[in-house]
């Protein structure tokens, strides 16, 4: 690096190629993936520390729900193995719901990165994991003790020597050790790219360290955020929204107050912890808050310690939204993802165009377990889980994005993909007329999905669905998206939690959910309506009775 | 003898052409003639030919790239195409990876699918991921939909079933169906046009087939009859978007591999200029008429990539496009050209682009050019071109329409005189495409500065050494020829043509009969698909699987053991085991290993259809001297204009200056210094401060 390129600019240039460094990690960990949720569908997290575990850099990847979260595991890491102990070659690795993600499937690895024989810089990463034994990522277990293998932060590799011990403990506790083990590995490789590039970057601009970086990173974020944050009214503003719960429904609260210094969100109102597997962490609660706030104030400062510093979220210990161990955890985003919608009930009172209505925000993952009817690995279980989502909410001034994931950014599996590694056959996966709500702008639709076993033998459905008895709330006048809905080819409704059994020869059906409707349905323009009849986004009777449309337009082809 | 090599690259805006032979490498740059592309440069090629004293029938080699296929798509100007796939699916298009491509964007637009939905038409049949048939064709609902195209008066179908790749069979048998119902359709099938897994994209690739199909097919066609009648008897040859040259055949087949053809041709130009100055990493600047286009150059190469998006919705972000599976050129396009038309937005902003002038009207300057004010526009203004020779002095252009439209349109509202909205106007444009440039060496991870900048197409000479100035590179080469890149490149390709196959194979149930049958077949079919006369010409294939550890999802490319040579699982194993410990660091003990994909690339070992280096002459040019208006300072100033014939006769040219020649103006700003090198090579290097 030239000596005339000025300060300001070395530091713009360096701050860039951390932030494409953790996003060439996260590639890395997409492309090594053994778990189908990683490599279809990027469910993962990396991020770049300083030496203090201040985060630096995050990669803009499928899962809001990690926002943050790393940074408190890497302060944990810290406590359990402080800087001075750490060795070059070293990498850790925890799945502690507290101490991670939220929830046991996800292994966090964090790796110190050494130069010219000093540790300058720690590198993170998580992904999820397809099995870790127990009852796994459903909503059935009792206690976080049922749910899987445990791992307290512990080292993985000592100074290059991959821990065979650890290796064959996680090895021997799940019920698909190739993926689990292949994970792990890929996990500590992702790491080792970021080590390897960071250490070419120090040598490329001459650098000793990366703590005047660090010092830019953090504070221009912090400041940029806290402007953002400035510029809105100060005040307290609340909101409640009602979700299906597991037998019961649940109040989930939230208290906003905005003054000079940030924002803090409070869900201490909110309903108590359950038995069942859908209480959240407040790390995984607060990774949702922050990131419904940077999307309506801030969307383009990047994600680090300075720009996260100024919302704070708290919640009373034992809420369902501060869950403590050992309740169980294992279905944490059913619940957790429905915190966006919470907060935008709170900023929709300020700044009504910067938010959508509500959408269907819990992801519908089929999350199907059985055993392999043939082939080499006849008799072996396999575990698939296709990521679906609903419909989004709809925009203040645009219709609401049909059946995409929100908050979560998490892809689907691919229908091919899907049916390649599991007897499992789709027999439709199309978007759902009359789903969105109405409104001058209409909610997203949601899918209508069909399955059944490929073979004679039975599925096993883990089921962890919501918005089947409360839909999405539409706004300023908006209808209610269509909620969720469960059946057998009978039309037999079947709970949307627990676990769901699919005999041979019998087909599921599977509704997701509608987004909420924004605006009067009498504001929603005739073209608009003459459109959504024509390509068969609504019928002719739902054009009649919501939207008072009374002109026969041709229908489409089927 | 048809000796004579020919290349025709046309853009939005100008048609380049080159011509070699033992006369050397001469050049022509004419205006594209929109509504018929072909009549425009088959008029410019024939002038070119005849200024040599020969034609079309001296031609050995036509190699022809063009944009008509990325613009239909562009613009949605393509054919009226429907979607045939299994019933039950019809929205894949639609729900796509059901992902955002921007996570915090809440106002974002997914692109629009080219076909509405009720052209997207369920049909039952069901195939399994093994190929074995669920479901029969029900030829009832076959039926139902050829009514429904025929009603519709569909011009071209995309037919794309799940698992096709797999299994074909109903994929042929409706097609077959459909092709006797209704003749003279056009017919694009996944099974064909992208035989690999993963439904959205194949899908996606085969829809995008169908609808340039029409057009592509038509033009050729007209094209091919064009050059008999001119008494060519050579090879025709088109660009493809990875870079090779494919048969006119081939082309009509699958329209789709010609997108973006005529950016990679200068990918290989800049390619070949880096190899020659053995530059270890530099950076492809190609700005033309229309669009900029940046690609990073690395060791002589550029970076290949297996998939490509067209028409990105969003601030030209990953994700916002539609998905195309096909071997491409992994490089970044702005809407920022000559013909890109500035304005002013409603916070007072000024800004330039995406929509272009084109050739028709063209910039405000150009005979019977429009009123928008342009990039090109500007440059008049600013005295930066010269309007009395502008391509070769065969269009003139006008200052005083220059001045008046960017008076008009910029400068009454922020009251700026034309001269200084002129400034503002070539700050915007220099500005955006060093945004280009500094997010696509982002997203490599890259730091441009250590980079050598290579600038070609008609606009990129004026306006590079400003983009580098912003970036912090501190070297621009503007390389002989540069005016013409693309065209330059696409005669210093090779003949070639990719394919690729899903089969999945375990290594611990590898079946080398099976593989090597295989890739026979796919050697066969590429080497036809290279359409070369097998007798005279040797062809080199490339062999590679796509591997991956059983349970990852995605695959690493191994090259394969030439042919011959027998496959086993234990070579493919270290192989793949050395590979993946190079790309990912470690390899994983004791896992499972299997192969996905195949693909073969067969290379036609031809000397690139010219060889021929320009000839470069000096010339005994003059210090001319121009007033060019100075942005910073605010006022005219009087600034040395020398040919690049002359340049070395100047010695170290200070900036500001303008080297002339007849396809391009290179502007030398304030902060470089300019000189030729022994290849006629401009070189802009920064000053020292």
């Amino acid at each position: 690096m030239t000596a005339r390129m000025n300060n300001t600019i070395r530091l713009q240039v360096l701050w860039n190629r951390l932030l494409a460094l953790v996003e060439e990690q996260a590639q890395v960990l997409i492309r090594t993936a053994f778990s189908p949720l990683v490599r279809d569908c990027g469910d993962v997290s990396v991020g770049i520390f300083d030496t203090r575990g201040r985060m630096l850099a995050q990669a803009v990847t499928g899962t809001p729900g990690h926002v943050n979260t790393m940074a408190a595991s890497v302060q944990h890491f810290l406590q359990q193995f402080p800087l001075e102990t750490m060795r070059e070659g070293d990498a850790f690795i925890t799945n502690d719901p507290w101490k991670g993600t939220g929830h046991l499937n996800d292994f966090v690895v964090l790796t110190p990165s050494f130069h010219e024989g000093r540790c300058v810089a720690l590198f993170c990463c998580t992904s999820h994991m397809m099995d870790v034994g127990g009852l796994g990522a459903g909503t059935e277990a009792l206690d976080v003790f049922a749910e899987g293998l445990y791992l307290p932060a512990l080292k993985l590799i000592d100074q290059g020597i991959v821990n065979e011990t650890l290796m064959a403990v996680i090895s021997a506790n799940t019920r698909l050790p190739i993926d689990t083990v292949g994970d792990t590995y890929s996990l500590a490789s992702c790491n080792d790219i970021g080590v390897r590039r960071l250490s070419e970057t120090m040598v490329e601009f001459g650098l000793h360290g990366i703590d005047d970086v660090a010092d830019h990173i953090v504070d221009t974020s912090r400041k940029a955020a806290l402007e953002t944050i400035r510029a809105l009214p100060r005040g307290t503003w609340h909101n409640e929204m009602i979700v299906d719960g597991y037998d019961e429904p649940l109040p989930l609260r939230a208290t906003m107050t905005i003054d000079d210094d940030g924002i803090v969100i409070d869900f201490s109102q909110s309903a108590d912890c359950i038995a069942k597997g859908i209480n959240v962490p407040l790390t995984y609660a607060a990774a949702y808050a922050s990131f419904a706030i940077s999307c309506a104030i801030s969307p383009d400062i990047p994600n680090n310690s300075g720009s996260l510093s100024p919302v704070k979220v708290v919640a009373r210990a034992g809420s369902i939204l501060n869950a403590q161990k050992p309740s169980p955890v294992g279905a944490r985003h059913v619940i957790g993802q429905m915190v966006p919608d919470l907060v935008f009930g709170c900023l929709a009172q300020i700044v009504p165009e910067r938010v959508p209505a509500e959408g269907a925000s819990c992801m519908w993952n089929i999350s199907l377990r059985g055993v392999l009817p043939d082939g080499p690995s006849q008799g072996d279980p396999f575990a698939l889980s296709v990521t679906t989502s609903g419909g989004m909410g709809a925009r203040f001034g645009k219709d609401g994005l049909a059946a995409t994931a929100f908050p979560s950014g998490i892809k689907t599996t691919p229908i091919e993909i899907a049916e390649a590694q599991a007897p499992v056959i789709f027999w439709r996966k199309e978007l759902r007329p009359d789903s969105g709500g109405q409104g001058r702008t209409r909610g997203g639709q949601g899918q209508l999905i069909e399955l059944s076993s490929a073979r004679s033998s039975r599925l096993r459905l883990n089921a962890a669905f919501d918005r089947i008895k409360y839909p999405a709330r539409g706004r300023s006048g908006g209808g209610a998206g269509a909620p969720g809905e469960i059946t057998r080819e009978d039309g037999t409704p079947v709970p949307g939690k627990g676990q769901v059994f699919i005999e041979a020869g019998q087909r599921l059906l599977i509704a997701t959910p509608g987004g909420g409707g924004c605006g009067t349905p009498a504001e929603r323009s005739l073209e608009d309506i003459a459109r959504d009849l024509a390509e068969g986004r609504i019928s002719e009777d739902a054009a009649r009775s919501d939207y008072g449309h009374v002109q026969p337009v041709a229908g489409g082809a089927r | 003898m048809n000796t004579l090599s020919l290349s025709a690259d046309i853009g939005g805006t100008f048609t380049d052409l080159v011509l070699t032979g033992p006369f050397g490498r001469v050049t022509r740059k004419v205006l594209t003639n929109v509504g018929h592309p072909e009549i425009g440069l088959l008029d410019g090629a024939r002038q070119l030919l005849a200024e040599q004293d020969v034609s079309f029938a001296d031609v050995g080699t036509f190699v022809h790239g063009t944009t008509l296929a990325t613009n239909a798509l562009l613009e949605r100007k393509g054919a009226r195409v429907a979607l045939i796939t299994t019933r039950g699916f019809r929205d894949v298009l639609e729900i796509g990876t059901e992902g955002r491509f921007d996570q915090y964007d809440i106002q974002l637009s997914k692109p629009v699918p080219l076909v509405s939905r009720e052209l997207r038409i369920g049909v039952g049949e069901r195939i399994a991921a093994s190929g074995e048939v669920l479901l029969p064709l029900d030829r009832a609902d076959a039926e139902q939909a050829i009514e429904t195209l025929r009603n519709a008066g569909i011009d071209s179908v995309a037919i794309g079933f799940l698992h096709a790749y797999a299994n074909s069979a109903h994929e042929f048998e409706i097609a077959e169906m459909i092709a006797a119902a209704l003749p003279g359709i056009s017919l694009s099938l996944s099974s064909d046009v992208c035989p690999e897994i993963r439904e959205f994209e194949r899908i996606s690739t085969t829809v995008a087939n169908a609808f340039v199909k029409p057009m592509v097919d038509g033009y050729l066609g007209r094209m091919v009859h064009a050059l008999e009648s001119d008494r060519f008897t050579g090879k025709l040859f088109l660009v493809t978007s990875g870079g090779g040259l494919t048969s006119v055949e081939t082309a009509r087949r699958y329209p789709i591999r010609l997108v973006e053809s005529g950016p990679a041709g200068g990918a290989i130009y800049a390619s070949r200029r880096a190899r020659e100055m053995g530059l270890e990493r530099a950076i492809a600047f190609d700005m033309g008429g229309t669009t900029a286009k940046v690609c990073l150059i690395r060791k002589g190469e550029p970076t290949s990539a297996s998939s490509f998006e067209v028409d990105r919705t969003h601030r030209f972000m990953k994700g916002s496009g539609i998905p195309l599976r096909i071997p491409s050129i992994e490089l970044v396009e702005i809407g920022a050209g000559g013909g890109s038309i500035a304005g002013v937005d409603a916070l007072g902003r000024v800004t330039v682009g995406p929509e272009s002038a084109g050739s028709e009207p063209g910039p405000a300057c150009y005979p019977g050019g429009g009123t928008k004010p342009t990039v090109t526009d500007a440059g008049l203004v600013l005295g930066l071109l010269d309007g009395g020779n502008f391509a070769g002095g065969r269009i003139v252009l006008d200052p005083d329409r220059a001045g008046q439209a960017l008076e008009n349109v910029v400068g009454t509202h922020l009251g700026l005189t034309a001269t200084m909205a002129a400034h503002a106007v070539f700050e915007t444009v220099c500005e955006n495409m060093a945004s280009a440039v500094r997010v696509h060496a982002a997203e490599c991870g890259e730091a441009v500065s250590e980079y050598a900048m290579i600038a070609f197409g008609g606009a990129a000479p004026l306006h590079a050494a400003t983009v580098a100035e912003k970036v912090g590179i501190e070297r621009v080469i503007v390389p002989l020829g540069a005016g013409v890149g693309s065209a330059v490149g696409f005669l210093e390709a090779p003949v070639s043509f990719d394919l690729v196959r899903s089969l999945r194979m375990p290594l611990a149930a590898f079946d080398r009969e099976q593989a090597e049958a295989l890739l026979d077949a796919m050697v066969v079919e590429a080497r036809g698909l290279l359409a070369v006369d097998a007798d005279t010409v040797k062809v080199s294939v490339r062999r590679t699987a796509f591997m991956r550890y059983v349970g990852q999802g995605h695959e690493i490319p191994v090259a394969l053991p030439d042919a011959g040579e027998p496959l086993d699982a234990a070579a493919l194993l270290s192989l793949f085991e050395a590979e993946y410990a190079q790309l990912f660091s470690r390899s994983i003990p004791h896992a499972a290993v299997e192969i996905l994909n195949w693909s073969v690339l067969a290379t036609a070992d031809t000397e690139s259809a010219s060889q021929a280096a320009a000839a470069w002459d000096a010339d005994d040019g003059g210090r001319e001297t121009r007033r060019v208006f100075d942005g910073n300072q605010s006022g005219w100033i009087d600034v040395p204009v020398v040919t690049r014939g002359s340049l070395s006769r100047h010695g170290l040219l200070q900036g500001p200056a303008v080297v002339v020649e007849a396809e391009t103006s290179t502007f030398v700003p304030q902060s470089f210094q300019a000189s030729v090198d022994e290849r006629g090579f401009i070189i802009m290097q920064r000053k020292a401060v």
